[in-house]
């Protein structure tokens, strides 16, 4: 077993022996011998430096007038243009020479001209023993006077009490917000609803969508909604027109689409971030928050990255006027997952 | 009242009314206790500095926002001087950040100082935690200091995100998306809690002024609640030192606060404030006015959140799409649990308990006020380096698409090569790290022992050739010599003569943590190696021996 230094706490001076049989220390030399600075030394070099810290607190001075020039000599005719990137520029300027002449001129004192002999001061013990065993015996003494140990009625009615009172002080946060009900298996989409433009709200028609093209959706009537964006966090649509051939539908959803023009989701089953990256070439759609991938002529199954699910589909169709409108709403919850969804 | 002695009687006005002062709070007693307190120096203590000094900063700026930012969410039409968004329909938060940013005279200058010092304080407090791990000032009796010192990393973290939300911009809008997104995942009760957090749907009308009462009053009182303690506990351990000559586990040796040391601290206050006054005059920080409004629909590609979130965003992408489950009826999405609570839950769970672990596995119950030189505790180095790369791939991870893009190579190939790094990034850095501290404690013994190398080659009288070594002066060796180095302790019997199960455990753990550890050249090792054949009145001949370096 090897011996180690582990006995008492105070016993620092010990070096570098764990593990050896015999204990021998080095020898220390002590603190090295004081260099003495140029300003030490030489009256003139120590002028020297009171001038250059002189002349960086003038040169603060200089920093401070800088900024009011900055502030009020400058006049914005049109925010976005060069004007406020230079007052901006004279302000951080001003500022950062008014703070540096400062900093450095102290800094700069303090190691020339301040004394710079290292002291050598002992540490106390953080509780000294004789305070210890004076702190033990008072708090006995107020434990014994309170008597909460010989009367255990008043201490055990007690805790519980102390432990009840906090929770109405939880329950109090009830209404910070509505409870979930059914409102995320929802959208404005229904059947009827017409597919617009995001965000002018202007009806799509089919015969519009050429193949090869995107086209950002909302619901007709959402720029009205009551909650508009709460709704639009849900209902928004990515509309894509491809080679009718290039879709392979599953069973049940070969009229979800019309002519290759297919409705999907926007929302990343991820975490939420809007899907809005349609690669044309490769039919794939790309979150930019966590790059998943979501393959189009797929039905949008995740063919890369970290969400599960593919984006759900919006059942289309056209209207008697040529317009795409919705089927239904969605037949699933658009989004991220949660445990209620099932 | 009587007094025996004549009561003084200052003879200047400063002396009135210092004296008056006094008197009441007492003042002559803290200038006795602290005007003289000696701080050891030392270019790695000044990283916590920074961080309090960013958060002054943070204080000062953002006090100055909150005098014009309105954090409604009510809607209103802009109609500010930045012509691109007039009319532009948008919340009150995001307008008003406009007018700061645009109408008020310095508003911009004070928005990107607040930002840049917000950055700059949690890298400081990152950095400082580093410092304060790589040299073992985490051990006895600062353990303490160390959890409050974790706390305060992740409350600037708190701070940071609420922060980042308030202007209600497109940039942060998504960010509290995936918030949303993540809460969601959480079983049971996220649904509930999303709801509650944002009074209902997302994103409805209440999480900017919730978060804004968080971002100005809450968490940073809890800062600074925090800080108070941490250094009021800087106070009673007094600060730490590096081993070397003159400096022992008993003493502190440095400046006193006044006037040294208190010119230096307080002259880099200014220095600090002056280079985030120049970063927030150059440097443009989240121009909120390029991305627009909050709307659900639209997102920038190749968006990047502060820093400090990174490695959290990170390990969200990481995560590869599997593990979401529906059971009787209820969806748990690992996919997003798992990323978003386990990485940063190791990283913080190991933090705060290492001081305990280490201790643990040494079972050094000392006090320990001497730093220790990261290559003299290399299993501890190696698993902070371990740590930092963990860290840095979940970090660089969150730069996934925009490494791709800037090297051109494929963003799948991005993440399969971090996937992969994840794994074994920290067992190579361990390994590497681990090596790289022992080669250096042989090279600190090798020349404790013979000396530098001079690269002066001699040949001596009888036609041997010898480089010529320089022995150390005695401050060079001390220094290189007297450090504590901890061996392996194998498992221990308890009273009852039994050794359980835990100390089985720590016995292995101690084997591997020491097992190949350098020990210190020992005074007996000195002596060999001088009197090897050679007095020291030989000077410079005397290293002869040593060439081949036996």
């Amino acid at each position: 077993m090897a011996r180690r230094n582990d006995g008492s706490p105070n016993t620092p001076d010990r070096v570098g022996t764990d593990g050896h049989a015999e204990v021998e220390r080095f020898h220390d030399p002590g603190l090295p011998p004081h260099r003495p600075r140029l300003a030490d030394k030489d009256p003139r070099a120590a002028k020297r430096a009171e001038k250059q810290v002189a002349i960086l607190f003038l040169i603060s001075i200089v920093g401070t007038i800088l900024f009011f020039v900055g502030y009020f000599a400058i006049e914005i005719d049109e925010p976005g243009s060069s004007d406020l990137r230079l007052q901006n520029l004279l302000l951080g300027l001003g500022t950062a020479f008014a703070m540096f002449g400062i900093g450095i001129g102290i800094v700069h004192w303090a190691k020339t001209l301040m004394p710079d002999h290292e002291v050598v001061e002992s540490r106390k013990p953080v509780t000294k023993e004789s305070e210890r065993a004076e702190a033990e015996q008072i708090l006995g003494d107020i434990i014994e006077e309170t008597g909460i140990k010989r009367r255990p009625l008043i201490r055990n009615t007690m805790l519980v009490a102390m432990i009840l009172a906090p929770f109405p002080a939880i329950a109090i946060f009830r209404d910070l917000g509505p409870l979930p009900g059914d409102v995320l298996r929802h959208t404005m989409w229904d059947e009827g609803v017409r597919l617009t433009l995001d965000p002018t709200g202007t009806p799509i028609r089919a015969s519009d969508v050429t193949i090869g093209s995107a086209v950002h959706v909302i619901p007709e009537g959402l720029n009205e909604a009551e909650h508009k964006l709460e709704e639009k966090a849900k209902a928004v649509v990515l509309l894509m027109r491809l080679n009718p051939e290039d879709l392979s539908p599953s069973e049940g959803r070969e009229d979800w689409g019309y002519e290759g023009i297919v409705a999907y989701s926007k929302i990343c089953t991820h975490v939420g971030c809007p899907v809005a990256l349609y690669e044309q070439q490769t039919h794939h759609l790309l979150c930019p928050c966590h790059q998943s991938t979501f393959d189009l002529t797929q039905e949008c199954k995740v063919i890369f990255g970290p969400a599960v699910r593919p984006l759900p589909q919006l059942p289309i169709t056209v209207d008697a006027e040529g317009y795409l409108v919705a089927q239904s709403d969605f037949t699933e919850p658009v989004g991220p997952s949660f445990w209620e969804r099932g | 009242m009587s007094t025996s002695t004549a009561p003084y009687e200052p003879k200047t006005n400063v002396g009135r009314i210092t004296n008056y002062v006094d008197q009441r709070v007492g003042g002559s007693g803290m200038v006795r206790e602290f005007g003289r307190k000696v701080f050891p120096d030392h270019w790695t203590f000044m990283f916590g500095e920074v961080a309090l000094y960013s958060f002054v900063i943070l204080l000062l700026s953002g006090t100055f926002l909150t005098f014009f930012f309105d954090p409604s969410m009510a809607e209103t039409h802009y109609d500010g001087s930045y012509v691109p968004l007039k009319g532009v329909e948008m919340s009150m938060a995001y307008a008003s950040s406009l007018d700061i940013s645009f109408d008020i005279r310095g508003g911009l200058f004070m928005r990107q100082v607040h930002h840049w010092s917000a950055l700059l304080f949690v890298a400081a407090m990152s950095v400082h935690m580093l410092r304060v791990f790589f040299t073992g000032a985490f051990r006895k009796p600062r353990e303490l200091n160390w959890v409050v010192g974790a706390t305060l990393l992740i409350l600037g973290l708190a701070e940071g995100f609420t922060g980042y939300s308030l202007p209600d911009d497109l940039l942060s809008g998504n960010g509290l998306r995936i918030i949303d997104g993540v809460i969601k995942s959480i079983p049971i009760v996220g649904t509930y809690i999303s709801f509650f957090l944002f009074g209902g749907e997302f994103p409805g009308t209440v999480i900017i002024p919730r978060l804004y009462v968080l971002h100005i009053l809450l968490i940073p009182a809890f800062i600074l609640l925090m800080i108070a303690i941490h250094l009021f506990m800087v106070v009673v351990h007094k600060h730490t030192q590096f081993a070397g000559p003159g400096r022992t586990n008993n003493n502190v040796v440095g400046f006193p606060v006044g006037p040294v040391y208190a010119a230096k601290a307080g002259g880099f206050f200014f220095i600090v404030f002056g280079v985030v006054a120049l970063m927030a005059g150059m440097f443009t920080i989240n121009p909120i006015w390029n991305y627009g409004p909050y709307d659900p629909s639209p997102i920038s590609a190749g968006t990047q959140p502060d820093w400090y979130i990174g490695f959290v965003d990170g390990a969200l992408r990481l995560m590869p799409g599997v593990w979401e489950f529906v059971i009787f009826g209820y969806t748990l999405s690992l996919n997003v649990l798992l990323p978003a609570l386990v990485p940063a839950g190791i990283l913080f769970a190991l933090l705060f308990l290492w001081p305990w672990l280490e201790a643990w596995v040494t079972k050094d119950k000392r006090e320990h006020h001497l730093l220790d030189r990261p290559r003299n505790a290399p299993t501890r180095t190696a698993i902070g380096v371990a740590g930092v790369i963990y860290y840095c791939v979940l970090w660089a991870a969150a730069s996934s698409d925009l490494i791709a893009t800037h090297f051109s190579i494929s963003l799948n190939d991005v993440i399969y090569w971090l996937r992969a790094l994840f794994i074994l990034g920290p067992i190579i850095g361990f390994v590497v790290s681990k090596r790289i501290a022992l080669a250096l404690q042989r090279k600190d013994r090798e020349i404790a022992l013979h000396g530098r190398e001079t690269g002066r080659i001699v040949r001596l009288p009888h036609g041997e050739f010898i480089e010529v070594h320089e022995p150390l002066d005695k401050y060079k060796q001390y220094k290189l010599v007297n450090f504590e180095s901890h061996d392996v302790l194998p498992a221990q019997p308890n009273a009852e003569g039994k050794i359980t199960k835990t100390e089985k455990a720590r016995g292995l753990l101690s084997r591997i943590f020491f097992e190949d550890r350098v020990a210190p050249a020992s005074p007996a090792e000195i002596r060999a190696a001088h009197a090897h054949g050679h007095g020291e009145v030989e000077g410079e001949r005397e290293k002869k021996a040593e060439v081949s370096g036996h």
